[in-house]
């Protein structure tokens, strides 16, 4: 059973999956805006530049969750992660692909023996509205065709209404049933109303064991922010400091340009230290930001500005 | 997460090539620095009529910028002559709609130039030029936009009294925020129809110089405002003139004084913003990621050098470990060095003397106890740089404490409840600034009724806007600038008859 | 005709809220147009100026703690005083030679100027405070923060109104007030000193001292604890000496002659500005 209270520095987390009580620090949303903004506008030019780029490319999960989705399609998206930019067979593959459940196997078989993981939503995606028994047998089921790690979404709808201890054994079960695979957890940021609420959720979905921290199912008018991915590194660096455990943060949704990433690494390089620049510890989920940072990448390697046309399209 | 088969060394190395920001150097092309500058007075650019010059220098690397033409009491003479005539014969009786026009005309092309305006101020100033980019241009913009506005509505100053101008105002201006100061300050004395004569600071002329050729190609009228590049001696001859109905002064408190004294016999008018030792407060409920930004956001802003600076820290003895580790870590973060890299976080000491006396201050108190710490990060070598600096073990006597160091060190002290947080807080001479952190709501209101300060930033720190009005209690001066409060200071009132 | 013999009132200083002869031992014969001695009145020395200005910081915080509603009120009940007081002040005036027309127009100017100043101090921060229209997302908001210790130079020869038409707006805006009139208005402003001190006015925060303004205020301009002086009484002679004395601790100094309009009020008061984030 988890428990919130409240003493004179904020709340305070207890009975959650970790030894010790868990402090939610108070948030001052102004103040974070305006620290987000400056991080993001970091001015990253020349090498710093060429290697943000070539790291923000390592850190995708190239992603396509649509109903349209299709085993060609899954296909046609594994190649461009396996190579990026078919100009530059040097550029480093992509993090992981992300697909619906029902097309892991095919995503598996096609980036099978590469680097690249196979990323799967699954637990009701994007909602979470089903019942718990289905949304695991649905996580199981993504794990036994070859996911390496799942993406879930938290219980919004019980963490808003007060039910932090449902937010919680949700998540830690969960936890189980992905086995050895990763566990991803969506906070769904557009829907929690304050940032307060992004760092409480933050720190229950840490504590609960997810491996990962994420902002957004992509569904929603907004998704990753740099304020919000500000409070959940700081969420993440707290975390680590109470708990002495290291968890990774993707963001997803609304990244779209190679300015963006940049502007996210810096974020994330200031916050939690360039040990979290690694695609064991920070994703863009994304679609369309590959194609960004291949023209830029090209841009940097040419000194002329590049036809996106000439891109493959997945 | 455990480790992927990625290539971890080549990412490693990604990383690191990345979070060091090769250089990003704002060019100087945009501005044509000329080798030497004169006075602007009635219109003409002219020498000092003995042909005394002086130097400007560039804080960052200590080299020679240009030479600037050191007016001397006849110069002021001059100046206080022309900006008479204009008052006279040109600007106190201009319909406040044309009044208007040109100072909107000049905010306009200070926005169409603000990128030569940043680049130069940096130059001269040493401050980054992330700051003078994105804080000094755009307000002193604003400051002209805003103040535009009421030149022509200013029977709303204050209500049922006609506000009329005084006639030719004197202002002297600092050299921590040159150009903001003087658009601060030239704003909203034109737009309530006095006339200018303006005595920058002699460390950095050149964007006040380079705003009056802006006036100039905005058709301002010749004489209206007037610039008389110099140092002490200049300002305090056009502080004493009598032909100045108000002398408008920022700067130390100790110059604020003599302006006092030499004004006492004339009664001249007289606002003056002065020295400051804010503090700020930082409750155990305060958001601290957040209170830590405020708290480096308020010592360390343009190398600390401002008036309003918190540059003292309170924090409640409960976090006071917590928060200082965290703002020791956050300090490793701030970038020193060449100011205009548009990276750089804490620019160059404005000047040397300046950089001598921040020292003075660190070495005293690090022999009278206190613990010293300071970032790591390197200094470039030439020029005028000082590392962030937190100084704890303080008790509240030290001078540290006390006195206004205008550099980038914060002097911690510790409380345990509101009371002795105000206590401490107004423990000072001074009253210009202070800042609480705490997420209840009546205890900000409750504090900023009891805190002696003329501004109270409650969860944030250093914020500036034409509308509001700034200006200090107590040994930080009189007067209020920005806002509707801040116009009375340049009109006379009188009742409104029926 | 009454034999009974007149009990002769003792004309004395008014320093927190007590009424104490001179610290120095001091009198100043206050005579009739015709010679005739009226009262030996205190004169107030540097000592007396010393505790008055302790007595006027130990008041002001909590003077300036309660409602502008009860300071109006207070303030008007000094009117109501003054006016069962108005033979007796008028008198006073008539004694040392005012025309009895122009006394008894004096008294009642004080008396409509107490009322005046009673519904001021309920608007004080609405006329001069302001919601501030910042680009960001603040409330920002100025508010009155009054002076603090005033001095207050009252001219000597203008009555009761002299003296209340500074201490009145003075109060108004919270601060502490310590007065000096002599001359002419010594009767009256020692006669004042009882009319504050039934009327509901916490002790310490009007203070009045009789005496000579050259010997006084100098040690009031000097003074570190002194936040503001109004010298509208001081002798034209001293004021710049004065006004070059506020520079030591940067006490305002102002002349407000006791107009009643906003300038005045404005004059006692400073702007506080709050910035508060409004987000979320």
């Amino acid at each position: 059973m988890i428990t919130a209270s409240r003493d004179s520095r904020g709340i305070v987390l207890e009975g959650v999956a970790v030894d010790t009580p868990l402090r939610v620090q108070p948030v001052d949303a102004l103040a974070l805006q305006e620290r987000a903004a400056r991080l993001v506008s970091r001015s990253v030019k020349r090498e710093s530049k060429v290697a943000g780029l070539e790291l923000s490319v390592r850190c995708v999960d190239l992603t396509t969750l649509e109903g349209a989705d299709t085993p060609g399609k899954v296909r046609a998206m594994c190649a461009r992660a396996l190579r990026p930019d078919p100009d530059d067979l040097s550029l480093h593959p992509v993090a992981a692909v992300c697909v619906y459940g029902a097309l892991v196997a095919e995503a598996r078989d096609a980036v099978a023996g590469s680097p690249v993981k196979v990323a799967s939503v699954a637990g009701a995606f994007p909602s979470g509205q089903s019942h718990l028994h289905e949304r695991l047998e649905e996580i199981r089921r993504a794990v036994d065709d070859g996911a390496h790690e799942v993406d879930i979404v938290l219980n919004r709808g019980a963490l808003l209404s007060g039910r932090l201890d449902v937010v919680h054994d949700e998540i830690a079960a969960a936890k189980q049933a992905v086995g050895h695979a990763h566990l991803k957890t969506i906070l769904e940021t557009g829907e929690l109303g304050s940032y307060e609420m992004v760092r409480l959720a933050s720190m229950i979905a840490m504590a609960a064991g997810s491996d990962v921290i994420k902002t957004s199912t992509g569904k929603l008018p907004v998704s990753a922010t740099p304020p919000v991915a500000l409070c959940m590194s700081e969420a993440i660096r707290d975390f680590g400091e109470q708990t002495g455990r290291v968890v990774g943060l993707k963001l997803a949704g609304g990244v779209r340009t190679a300015k963006q990433a940049l502007g996210y690494l810096a974020l994330v390089a200031e916050t939690l230290g360039t040990d979290w620049l690694t695609p064991d510890r920070f994703r863009f989920g994304a679609s369309t930001l590959l194609n960004d940072l291949v023209l830029q990448l090209r841009f940097q390697r040419t000194g002329r500005y590049p036809r996106p046309g000439d891109l493959p399209v997945d | 997460m455990t480790t992927t088969p990625h290539d971890d060394t080549a990412t490693a190395n990604l990383a690191r090539t990345f979070a060091d920001y090769a250089p990003s150097i704002e060019g100087r092309d945009i501005v044509a620095i000329r080798p030497r500058y004169g006075l602007m007075i009635d219109g003409e650019e002219r020498d000092a009529r003995d042909g005394a010059v002086f130097s400007t220098i560039e804080p960052a690397n200590g080299e020679h910028i240009a030479e600037v033409a050191e007016g001397a009491a006849a110069d002021v003479d001059d100046a206080v002559a022309a900006a008479r005539r204009a008052y006279e014969t040109v600007w106190r009786d201009m319909p406040g709609r044309t009044r208007a026009k040109y100072l909107f005309r000049m905010a306009r092309l200070l926005q169409d130039r603000s990128r030569e305006f940043a680049v130069l101020e940096t130059i001269d100033g040493g401050k980054p030029i992330r700051e003078s980019r994105d804080v000094d241009v755009p307000l002193a913009a604003a400051h002209l936009f805003y103040h535009a506005g009421w030149a022509d509505k200013l029977e709303y100053a204050v209500p049922g009294m006609t506000g009329r101008p005084i006639g030719v105002v004197g202002q002297i201006t600092p050299w921590n925020f040159p150009l903001l100061m003087v658009a601060w300050k030239i704003a909203p004395a034109l737009a309530c129809g006095n006339t200018v004569v303006l005595k920058p600071a002699e460390t950095t002329p050149l964007t006040a110089l380079l705003l009056a050729e802006l006036a100039a190609e905005a058709g301002l009228p010749p004489g209206v405002l007037n610039v008389v590049t110099g140092a002490g001696a200049t300002g305090a001859a056009l502080a004493a003139h009598p032909g100045v109905d108000k002398v408008a002064f920022t700067g130390s408190t100790e110059v604020g004084k003599a302006i006092r004294r030499a004004t006492a016999e004339r009664g001249t008018r007289l606002t003056l913003e002065l020295g400051g030792k804010g503090a700020h407060v930082v409750f155990d409920d305060a958001a601290l990621d957040q209170a830590v930004e405020g708290i480096v956001d308020g010592i360390f802003f343009n190398q600390g050098h401002v008036c309003c600076a918190g540059s003292r820290l309170l924090v409640q003895e409960g976090i006071a470990d917590e928060l200082l580790d965290r703002l020791r870590r956050r300090i490793e973060l701030l970038r020193v060095g060449d100011p205009l890299d548009k990276n750089t976080d804490v620019g160059a000491i404005n000047s040397h003397a300046q950089l001598e006396r921040i020292r003075g201050f660190v070495d005293e108190a690090r022999d009278d106890g206190a613990q010293v710490h300071q970032s790591t990060r390197a200094l470039p070598g030439k020029g005028f740089y000082f590392p962030p600096t937190i100084v704890t073990g303080l008790g509240g006597s030290e001078a540290i404490c006390r006195e206004e160091v205008f550099g980038p060190v914060l002097a911690v002290q510790t409380f345990r409840t509101e009371a002795e947080a105000v206590a401490r807080a107004n423990a000072t001479r001074y009253g210009l600034s202070a800042g609480v952190w705490t997420e209840k709501g009546s205890r900000i209101l409750w504090m900023s009724q009891r805190l002696r300060a003329g501004v109270v930033w409650a969860n944030s720190f250093n914020r500036f806007d034409p509308a509001s009005p700034f200006g200090g209690l107590r040994e930080s001066g009189f007067g209020r600038e920005g806002g509707r409060q801040g116009l009375q200071e340049y009109l006379t009132l009188s009742p409104v008859t029926a | 005709m009454s034999d009974r013999v007149e009990v002769r009132k003792t004309y004395k200083l008014f320093i927190g809220g007590a009424f104490p002869r001179s610290e120095s031992a001091r009198t100043t014969a206050v005579t009739a147009p015709d010679g005739t001695l009226l009262a030996h009145v205190a004169t107030a020395s540097r000592k007396d100026v010393r505790d008055a200005v302790r007595a006027a910081r130990g008041a002001q915080e909590s003077w300036a703690g309660r409602t502008p509603y009860n300071r109006g009120q207070i303030l008007y009940r000094i009117a109501e005083v003054l006016e069962g007081r108005a033979a007796q002040l008028a008198g006073e005036l008539e004694a040392v030679g005012v025309p009895a027309a122009e006394a008894r127009a004096d008294v009642e100017a004080a008396v409509d100027g107490a009322v005046y100043w009673a519904g001021f101090a309920d608007k004080l921060e609405q006329l001069v405070g302001s919601v501030n229209p910042v680009a960001g997302p603040f409330l920002n908001l100025s508010s009155v923060v009054p002076m603090g210790v005033c001095a207050l130079a009252c001219p000597d020869t203008g009555g009761v109104r002299g003296v209340l038409g500074l201490v009145c707006p003075a109060i108004m805006a919270g601060n502490a007030v310590v007065a000096v009139a002599g001359g002419p208005a010594a009767l009256v402003t020692s006669t004042l000193g009882e009319v504050v001190a039934t009327s509901d006015v916490p002790g310490g925060v009007v203070n009045l001292l009789t005496g000579d303004h050259a010997q006084l205020l100098p040690w009031l301009a000097d003074h570190d604890d002194v936040d503001q002086i109004d010298l509208s009484g001081a002798p034209a002679g001293i004021a710049a000496d004065l006004r070059a004395r506020t520079a030591e601790n940067l006490k305002r100094a102002s002349a407000t002659h006791g107009a009643e309009d906003l300038r005045t009020a404005m004059a006692f008061c400073e702007i506080r500005t709050v910035w508060h984030p409004a987000s979320i």
